[in-house]
């Protein structure tokens, strides 16, 4: 490998924060312009429907079946732990306190950028490779107000319900292996939880943090795909980026949101 | 006739540069209002990016584009988007919508602009069509079309909202002697039954120089030479000749720049 002077690497560093800067802003630009700029675009209450049954409905059987299973697991799990004790009629609460507050939001998050993400990457990028946001352009319709802009409405509002539903299986999953094959008793179960779940603290915390995750997981999407090269290798780097920027960045939010909600300070 | 009136687009000192490469260097170029005008050139000499420039989808880096008297590059972002409206392009790979059928491809500028009933927007999707000679492909999607049938979908797309200027990008590329000879006409028929302004990208001599008013020569981010096909032909310019006689040899090169073939060969790049 080519040996680097120092002069050159402090250069490099300075090159890749000023392009890491500048992608910030033309990405932040593009989320102004999409969802602020003034002047809409006619059908366009049909289009976010259309978007939200390929985004939101279309990822609805992966949300739920792996809903099922995190419950399940969690139920197991818990089940095993808290039977030291003597304590597993609280396995209720845990997994209800685990989906509520970090399962739900966070897997949700982390499924909805593989399986909407990444398509959604991938056909914004394909577009762009095959000229139709030109052309769109060039018709005289704002590709961000006809492509993006639905795009990022159905993201910010199918990942929020999704997680929701997420929680929901997934509490029915742990119930299930719980109290109908291990043994739990049920009115323990759901009492336990009934008490131990805080409105505020618990249902209110999950739904913001997938509400942040919706809007970052969903940016990250739609700006990999407008932002990509259109040839192959751009779009199948925009994929792969969208889902790898769009994990880490829920996983980091994710602790900072815990520690801002839970954390003692 | 004032020069408003009189040319439908005018560059006025363009510069236009990707990174630190000029591709264009303070270029002025009119289109006269009402004509075909062909804009000829070697493949990589920045036709389209011109076409680009016309419909302001790039940014000159310096000069003006004037189009229907407004400069396009000073407009605000939705100001531009209702100037593209009077415009129609034909891209070169037809550009259609890969989720709607033909019809609605044709379609989807009237439903946009417009609130015309669907009888009317039918009636106005089948002319086009049956001017392209594809009425019968409206139910067809655009992946069981070849390349030649998608860029005639996307000529009657372009012509749904009869635009008052209509670019061509390459529209003679793969289209077989029935199709051509038919486009070739309708480009002049559009131009002058429509009384719209044609601006036609092509590096095909022949069938640009049969329907064009007006050519321009470009090549080496300059304006080679302009004039009507006649006097181009009989240009002493010998870039000029070279171009529209199709000779090998002359002044500009076959190759792309590159170092010594020996050099290359004895691997001493």
């Amino acid at each position: 490998m080519r040996h680097r002077s120092l002069l050159e690497r402090v250069r490099l560093l300075g090159r890749t924060a000023i392009d890491v800067v500048a992608g910030l802003g033309r990405a932040s630009l593009f989320l102004v312009h999409a969802l602020f700029s003034r002047g809409g675009v006619s059908g366009g209450f049909s289009l976010l429907v259309r978007q939200l049954y390929s985004v939101g409905v279309l990822s609805l059987a992966i949300i739920v079946v792996s809903g099922i299973f995190i419950g399940g697991v969690l139920s197991l799990q818990g089940f095993s732990i808290l039977a030291k004790y003597g304590s597993e009629q609280a396995v209720g609460q845990m997994i209800a306190l685990t989906l509520l507050r970090e399962l739900g939001p966070v897997v949700t998050a982390l499924l909805f950028a593989g399986r909407a993400g990444s398509a959604l990457a991938a056909e914004i990028g394909n577009m762009k490779a095959t000229e139709q946001l030109s052309s769109l352009e060039m018709i005289g319709v704002d590709p961000l107000k006809y492509i993006i802009a639905p795009r990022l409405w159905a993201g910010f509002i199918s990942l929020p319900v999704l997680a929701a539903m997420f929680s929901v299986v997934g509490i029915w999953g742990g119930s299930w292996v719980a109290v109908d094959w291990l043994g739990v008793y049920e009115g323990s179960f759901w009492a336990n939880m009934q008490n131990s779940v805080s409105f505020t603290e618990d249902v209110l915390n999950g739904v913001i943090k997938s509400v942040v995750f919706a809007f970052v997981v969903t940016w990250i999407a739609v700006y990999q795909g407008y932002d990509c090269d259109p040839t192959s290798e751009g779009i199948s780097r925009a994929t792969t980026r969208t889902v790898v920027y769009a994990s880490l960045a829920v996983l980091g939010l994710d602790f900072i949101l815990t520690a801002l909600m839970f954390g003692d300070f | 006739m004032s020069a408003e009136q009189a040319y439908a687009v005018e560059l006025k000192g363009v510069t236009f540069k990707r990174g630190a490469r000029s591709i264009f260097e303070n270029v002025d170029i009119r289109i006269p209002r009402g004509k075909v005008t062909g804009i000829m050139g070697p493949s990589g000499s920045g036709k389209t990016t011109l076409l680009r420039l016309m419909g302001a989808q790039l940014r000159p880096s310096a000069g003006e584009v004037w189009v229907n008297g407004q400069n396009l590059p000073r407009l605000s972002r939705s100001d531009l988007f209702d100037a593209r409206k009077h415009m129609g392009v034909l891209f070169q790979s037809g550009a259609l919508f890969t989720d709607l059928d033909v019809f609605e491809n044709v379609a989807f500028p009237l439903r946009v602009h417009t609130d015309l009933p669907e009888e009317m927007i039918r009636d106005i999707v089948l002319m086009k069509l049956q001017a392209v000679g594809l009425r019968g492909a409206i139910e067809l999607m655009p992946d069981e079309l070849s390349g030649g049938m998608k860029r005639r979908v996307a000529l009657a797309r372009a012509i749904a909202m009869d635009p008052q200027i209509l670019m061509y990008d390459e529209p003679f590329v793969g289209q077989d002697p029935i199709a051509m000879g038919m486009l070739v006409r309708l480009i002049r028929l559009l131009n002058d039954a429509l009384g719209i302004t044609s601006i036609v990208v092509s590096h095909d001599l022949a069938e640009t120089a049969s329907i064009a008013d007006y050519l321009y020569v470009v090549g080496d981010g300059q304006v080679l030479g302009q004039g009507t096909p006649a006097e181009l032909m009989a240009s002493d310019n010998p870039r000029i000749r070279q171009f529209m006689k199709g000779q090998a040899d002359g002044p500009v090169p076959f190759h792309f720049s590159a170092p010594a073939l020996a050099d290359d060969f004895l691997g001493k790049r």
